[in-house]
């Protein structure tokens, strides 16, 4: 039986996350968590983050999770969602926030003068529902899930990865930017597998199972 | 192929039940919200709003439970708005796995409630709901006319389109993104309920005075009428209910006509 961390730095709702993984692993041991202890034990661990990238960072910090995470992106099977892939960087133009810097990067906001569709059409910011993903590499969380199948965003900022062979999928809005990275044990995704029915599970259950 | 337009079933709930009036008023049971959530999900639903239209704040906590059950068996986006009028109110209904919450009368009343509610969970989570009514010149209410001379205007009304305001719906939209809200949720009045079509000049006139998403609502009577949201409102969502509730038309064939229209939808 897996043992699945939903790291808690009491940045909004992580029922979804943790419904949608006891949805897809009813075996599995689910722990939404703010205890460090309990992060070092799983042997996997889920990296969400809503809301600004400065206050994630901060009440992550005032829980004193960050050697945890840390320790987690090394070693163990981990999945960031939406502000949690935004973290693994270095930077974030949201507050000039530094993040983690376990990837090389920067995370920026959606330019204003580029918002704009083929035909010239104003597109809206934050970026939200759904929007193909196209997949750039044969990963195993991608496993069962066709190329150009759709997922739900909500943001309004995107990382710009500092190596290209970090990218695992993009989307395009505007312009194409990256919304997948994988490296060794880490998986990570601009948009919310919890909120994209079949194609997010589908995802969900891929990792669940994953062994980098 | 990039963003698609989505589709959005509304859930009015009183007293753990669906139900469904005309103009606001004269309601209908439409059935359990947990089994309705299902089937529009299976229909291939691109979100879901749930209005709490209970009208004494004693029975408030109904809605927290039903959005838990729905949240554990359907994994696409929620909104929940109706009766939201502090923070706290935000934060219980996050947990309980509302992905947004939408705020309309207390905006009027406290538009702090809209920037502090932004500034701590974020503009995505929140979604200012507008109820605007055509007004003409004079500034007398005028029904539906929308072929009528002069530069329309829109006032908001607040308290489930019982209490004017004065606002002009367009100025408060801007205002309300300003604030921070992330999407806004734009209802006629003069439609609702009518099954005439969406006020388009209205949506048309919002959709492009703000940058943040737009949902349609109002008047849907057909599937036509959500393709016109789109092509001729330019919202970036259109909304419905009665139409999906009695069995008229499936959410996919809702989906199907607006494809064949050009409007890129996931399907």
């Amino acid at each position: 039986m897996t043992s699945i961390a939903v790291i808690d730095y009491g940045m909004g709702n992580l029922r979804s996350v943790s419904k949608a993984l006891e949805h897809v692993a009813p075996d599995a041991q689910v722990r939404v968590t703010s205890d460090p202890a309990l992060v070092r034990e799983a042997d996997r661990v889920v990296f969400p983050g809503q809301g600004a990238m400065p206050d994630c960072m901060r009440e992550m910090d005032a829980r004193g999770l960050r050697p945890a995470v840390l320790e987690a992106a090394r070693s163990k099977p981990f999945l960031g969602i939406c502000i949690g892939l935004q973290m693994l960087f270095e930077r974030s133009e949201e507050g000039d926030t530094p993040g983690l810097g376990i990837f090389p990067g920067q995370v920026r906001r959606f330019p204003p003068e580029a918002m704009k569709d083929a035909l010239g059409a104003k597109l809206k910011v934050p970026h939200m529902g759904w929007n193909e993903v196209m997949q750039t590499e044969a990963h195993v969380l991608w496993r069962g899930i066709a190329d150009a199948n759709r997922y739900y965003f909500v943001h309004s900022f995107y990382v710009e990865a500092g190596k290209p062979e970090l990218v695992a999928g993009y989307s395009i809005y505007g312009f194409p930017f990256t919304c997948a990275v994988a490296q060794d044990n880490i998986f990570a995704v601009q948009f919310h597998p919890e909120k994209s029915q079949s194609a997010g599970l589908a995802l969900l259950a891929n990792f669940v199972t994953w062994k980098p | 192929m990039s963003l698609a337009k989505r589709v959005i079933p509304c859930l009015d709930v009183t007293h753990g039940r669906v139900v469904k009036g005309v103009n606001f008023v004269g309601l209908r049971d439409a059935g359990d919200p947990v089994e309705i959530a299902h089937r529009y999900d299976d229909q291939g639903a691109d979100e879901l709003t749930f209005l709490d239209i209970t009208a004494s704040s004693d029975d408030r906590d109904m809605i927290l439970h039903i959005i838990e059950a729905v949240a554990a068996q359907v994994f696409i986006p929620l909104t929940v708005g109706g009766g939201v009028r502090k923070v706290d109110d935000v934060r219980r209904l996050l947990n309980a796995g509302a992905d947004k919450v939408s705020i309309n009368t207390s905006a009027v009343q406290n538009p702090q409630l809209v920037a502090d509610a932004s500034g701590r969970y974020g503009a995505q989570c929140i979604v200012v709901a507008i109820d605007a009514k055509r007004v003409d010149p004079k500034g007398n209410a005028k029904r539906v006319d929308p072929q009528a001379g002069g530069e329309p205007r829109w006032e908001v009304y607040t308290h489930g389109g019982r209490n004017p305001t004065g606002l002009d719906a367009i100025e408060w939209a801007r205002r309300m993104q300003m604030l921070g809200a992330g999407e806004i949720l734009l209802t006629s009045m003069d439609r609702d309920g009518t099954k005439s079509g969406f006020d388009l000049a209205l949506t048309r006139a919002v959709a492009d005075a703000v940058d943040v998403p737009v949902i349609a609502s109002g008047g849907v009577g057909n599937l036509e009428h959500l393709a016109a949201g789109i092509l001729d409102g330019r919202a970036d969502a259109v909304l419905a209910a009665s139409i999906f509730h009695y069995g008229e038309y499936s959410v996919r064939q809702a989906k199907e006509l607006m494809a064949s229209r050009g409007i890129e939808v996931r399907l």
